[in-house]
C-alpha cells in the first residue's frame, strides 16, 4: 500500500511527499522574572535565551517535515513580571497541546496542574529542580533540561576519577544557590567524598574591599582540600573566586570547571554544525536552556517523523518509548527516563575554553543506561505519576 | 622552496612505486601519504583548511579533497602534489562522490542542507538540490541513474534522479546517517547511521527498507557502538564496518546481514579503504591520529600507523 502510494507519487512528478499532511503547533510560553543585582555586569542574559533553542528546533524540524509534509508553527508567549501567567497558559494550551515552558518551577506546576492541560505534552526547558523530577512530577511535564542533581553528579564523578577526594564549599544566598549547594552535597555523599568545609557568600556593606581582594582571607579558614566548590548559580561572586583562593585549588560548580547542557565550547560529535546553525540564527553563542528547548523541539519532531500523527497521546507513548532517540550532538543517542520524563543526556564539564571531560565517565556502569548514573536513579525515584504507564 | 618541493616529489615519483593510501588530517590540513609496501607515511601534502572527503578520478591523473573550512573542493596534482584549482563547492563541503562519467561530483554541503553538483571540467555548478539538514553520506549508483545524499539531522536518505538533479524519494533511516553505499550491482543501497547503531539495507528498485543490520560488542555499551564508513569485498560477499568510539571494525556477512567478527583498531574510526587486491584495509582513526592496516583474509590488525590529527577520509591511489 505505502509503495503504491509511493509510486503513484512519483508517477505524478511529486516526489516528497509520502505521507499525509500534518501541521504541529507549538508554543513557547515564558515568565519573565526578575533578576537579583549581581558584581559584574560582563555577561548579560540573552532576551531570546531558551526562546531561541525553540526557534532552531522549528528551523530542523521544518527541513526534515518539508520531505514528508509535515509542518510545524512556533508561537512564542511572554508573560511580563506581575503578568497573568495562569491566563497566559490557558491561552497557550487553547493554541495546541505542545507547550515548551520556560518559568520557575512553582508555575510550571501550576500549568501542568490545569485541567487544559490533562492531555498536553509541556516540556520543562529551563527549570533545574530536582523536585519536578521527584516527589513533584507530573504525568503530562517532561524535562529537557538536566536537573542540578545530574549536573552536580557529572561534576563529581570527575573527582572521583581524577581522585580529588576532598572538597570546600562556598555557596551564594539565593535560593538557586542554596538548591545547587544541596545538590552539590548529594552528590559527594553518593559518590563517597568528602566535605570538609563549607562557607556561605554573605558579603554586604561591611565588605571594604573588593571581591577579590576579601577572597584568599574569606578562603583562608576553609583548610585543607583538593577542589573548591562554588554555588553561584546566578553568577555574582563566582568569578572572583579562580586564582584567589588562599590554598592554590581549582574551583568548579557555577564557575570555573562546570557541569552544563550545553555550551559554546562543545564541538566533537557534529556539535560544530549545530553551533553553527545557531550563531547564524542567533547571532550568538547557544547556551544549556536553548539547547534544552530545542531539544523539546526536536523530541517533538522525531515523534513526530516516526509516528507520523499530531496526537498528543501518540507522540507521548513514543517519546517514552524505547524506540525513541534523538541525535543531540553529545556522542550518545538521548532518551526520556519512562519513570520521570527527564530527558537522559551526557552532561559537558567546560571551562570558558574547552570540553574538559564528558560525564558519564568511564568506569560508571548502570544496569540499565550508564546516563542513569546521573541523577536521581529509579530505585531511590518518589516520583509515582509515570507508574500507570 | 617550492622547486625543492617538486624536486623531492619528483624523485618519490619517478622509481616503480608501491600504491599508496591517501588519508585527510581534519585538524592538521594535511594529507598524510601512505606506501602500502612499507606501511609507512612517505609524504605530507599541506590542503585548505579542515580536509575531510576525498577521491581521486578514475584515471588517477587528479585527486579532489573537501576543504570544508576553506569552502572549496581542491583539485591536486598527486605527483606534485599542488593544487591546480578550486572547484566551486557551496559551503563547507564534507563529503562528496564522482559519477561514473568521470565529470559530476555530487558534494555534501554540511552547513547548507544543500547536495551541489558540479561539472569538474568546466568547473561550473550545475545544480543545487535542497535536502536534509547536515547532509554527509554520498553516494551514486554503479549505472550512475542514482546519487545519494544522507542528512545527519534529518535522518534520511535523499534519492536524487541524476538525469533531472532532482530528488524522486526520501527514505527513513535510523539516526544520524553517516555513510553510503550501492552493493550488489547497485540492486542494494546500504545506510550506516551512527546513532541510531545500524546500517538500513534498501531494496533500490523499490526503495524499500529491506533488512537492517545491528551490532553488540561484548563488554562495550550499546551506545558507543556507533557505525561511521564501510567497505565490502570485491565479491561484496563480506562487508567491514567502522563502528566509531566502540574503537572496532565489524565484518559483516553481507547476505545474512550477520556479524561474523569484530576487529579491535584505533579509537573513533571513521573511514577505511582496501589496497588494489583488497588483501589489506585501512582505517583512519580519529582520536587516536593514526591509521589501522588490517589483513582481510586473516581479519587480523597488523600494523598502526601515526598519520596528522584526526584522520578522516581515506583514498587508494594506485601508481602501476
Amino acid at each position: 500500500m505505502f509503495r503504491l502510494f509511493q509510486m503513484l507519487f512519483l508517477a505524478l512528478a511529486l516526489p516528497q511527499v509520502v505521507s499525509a499532511a500534518i501541521e504541529v503547533p507549538v508554543v513557547y510560553l515564558k515568565q519573565d522574572v526578575p533578576r537579583p543585582p549581581v558584581l559584574s555586569n560582563l555577561d548579560p542574559i540573552p532576551d531570546d535565551l531558551g526562546s531561541a533553542g525553540a526557534d532552531l528546533g522549528l528551523a530542523d524540524n521544518m527541513t526534515t517535515g518539508k520531505f514528508l509534509g509535515h509542518t510545524y508553527t512556533l508561537e512564542t508567549i511572554v508573560v511580563p513580571e506581575g503578568g497573568d501567567w495562569i491566563a497566559s497558559a490557558k491561552q497557550a494550551l487553547a493554541l495546541s497541546p505542545y507547550v515548551i515552558l520556560d518559568a520557575p518551577s512553582d508555575l510550571l506546576l501550576g500549568v501542568a496542574d490545569l485541567p487544559e492541560a490533562k492531555d498536553a505534552l509541556l516540556f520543562n526547558a529551563t527549570s533545574p529542580d530536582v523536585a519536578l523530577r521527584n516527589e513533584s512530577c507530573r504525568a503530562n511535564l517532561l524535562h529537557t533540561l538536566p536537573s542540578n542533581r545530574m549536573r552536580t553528579d557529572a561534576l563529581v564523578q570527575f573527582f572521583v576519577k581524577r581522585r580529588w577526594t576532598t572538597l570546600a564549599l562556598i555557596s551564594g544566598a539565593h535560593p538557586q544557590d542554596q538548591a545547587f549547594a544541596e545538590s552539590l552535597k548529594q552528590s559527594v555523599t553518593k559518590f563517597g567524598l568528602e566535605l570538609k568545609a563549607e562557607k556561605e557568600w554573605v558579603f554586604n556593606a561591611d565588605m571594604r574591599r573588593n571581591a577579590a581582594q576579601e577572597v584568599p582571607l574569606f578562603t583562608q579558614d576553609l583548610g585543607e582540600y583538593d577542589a573548591l566548590l562554588l554555588a553561584d548559580e546566578l553568577d555574582d561572586f563566582g568569578r572572583y573566586i579562580a586564582y584567589n583562593t588562599w590554598i592554590a585549588r581549582p574551583v568548579a560548580g557555577s564557575d570555573g570547571l562546570r557541569p552544563v547542557a550545553w555550551s559554546d565550547v562543545v564541538e566533537q560529535w557534529g556539535a560544530v554544525q549545530m553551533q553553527n546553525r545557531f550563531h547564524e540564527l542567533t547571532g550568538r553563542d547557544m547556551r544549556s536552556e536553548d539547547y534544552a528547548a530545542w531539544a523539546a523541539f526536536r523530541s517533538l519532531g522525531e515523534a513526530v517523523t516516526r509516528t507520523q500523527s499530531d496526537d498528543p497521546a501518540t507522540l507521548r507513548d513514543y517519546i517514552l518509548s524505547d524506540a525513541f532517540e534523538l541525535a543531540g550532538f553529545k556522542g550518545r543517542p538521548m532518551n526520556y527516563r519512562g519513570w520521570n520524563g527527564q530527558l537522559r543526556q551526557p552532561i559537558p564539564l567546560v571551562t570558558g575554553r574547552a570540553v574538559v571531560a564528558t560525564a558519564p565517565l568511564e568506569g560508571f556502569l548502570h544496569q540499565v543506561s550508564e546516563l542513569d548514573t546521573l541523577g536521581i536513579d529509579q530505585p531511590e525515584s518518589k516520583c509515582t505519576a509515570f507508574d500507570e504507564d | 622552496m617550492k622547486l625543492i618541493a617538486l624536486a623531492a616529489a619528483t624523485l618519490l615519483a619517478a622509481p616503480a612505486l608501491a600504491d599508496e593510501i591517501w588519508v585527510t588530517n581534519e585538524k592538521d590540513d594535511t594529507i598524510s601519504v601512505i606506501d602500502i609496501d612499507t606501511l609507512e607515511v612517505v609524504r605530507t601534502i599541506p590542503t585548505g583548511e579542515r580536509p575531510r572527503g576525498i577521491t581521486f578520478s578514475k584515471d588517477h591523473s587528479v585527486v579532489y579533497i573537501c576543504a570544508s573550512d576553506s569552502d572549496a573542493v581542491q583539485v591536486m596534482d598527486p605527483e606534485t602534489g599542488e593544487i591546480l584549482h578550486d572547484l566551486p563547492s557551496g559551503e563547507d563541503p564534507e563529503q562528496f562522490v564522482l559519477h561514473p562519467d568521470n565529470r559530476r561530483l555530487y558534494i555534501a554541503n554540511e552547513d547548507d542542507a544543500i547536495t551541489t553538483v558540479v561539472d569538474t571540467e568546466t568547473r561550473k555548478v550545475i545544480a543545487q538540490i535542497d535536502v536534509g539538514i547536515e547532509p554527509e553520506g554520498m553516494a551514486v549508483s554503479p549505472d550512475g541513474t542514482i546519487a545519494i545524499t544522507t542528512s545527519e539531522t534529518t535522518n534520511m536518505a535523499h534519492w536524487i534522479d541524476t538525469e533531472s538533479e532532482q530528488l524522486f524519494a526520501n527514505t527513513l533511516v535510523d539516526s544520524r546517517p553517516r555513510h553510503a553505499e550501492f552493493v550488489k550491482e547497485g540492486s542494494e543501497l546500504w545506510v550506516s547511521s551512527e546513532i541510531g547503531g545500524t546500517i538500513t539495507v534498501f531494496d533500490v528498485a523499490t526503495q524499500a527498507e529491506k533488512g537492517k543490520i545491528r551490532f553488540e560488542i561484548q563488554g562495550v555499551h550499546p551506545d558507543r557502538v556507533q557505525p561511521v564508513g564501510f567497505e565490502l569485498t570485491d565479491d561484496e560477499k563480506t562487508a567491514f564496518v567502522a563502528l566509531g568510539p566502540s574503537n572496532h571494525l565489524a565484518v559483516i556477512n553481507a547476505d545474512t546481514f550477520e556479524v561474523e567478527d569484530y576487529i579491535l583498531v584505533g579509537r573513533r574510526v571513521w573511514h577505511m579503504e582496501f589496497n588494489a587486491d583488497k588483501s589489506l584495509l585501512f582505517t583512519t582513526n580519529g582520536v587516536s591520529g593514526d591509521v589501522t592496516v588490517v589483513d582481510v583474509a586473516k581479519r587480523k590488525a597488523i600494523k598502526t600507523i601515526k598519520v596528522g590529527r584526526f584522520p578522516w577520509g581515506a583514498a587508494l591511489r594506485p601508481t602501476n
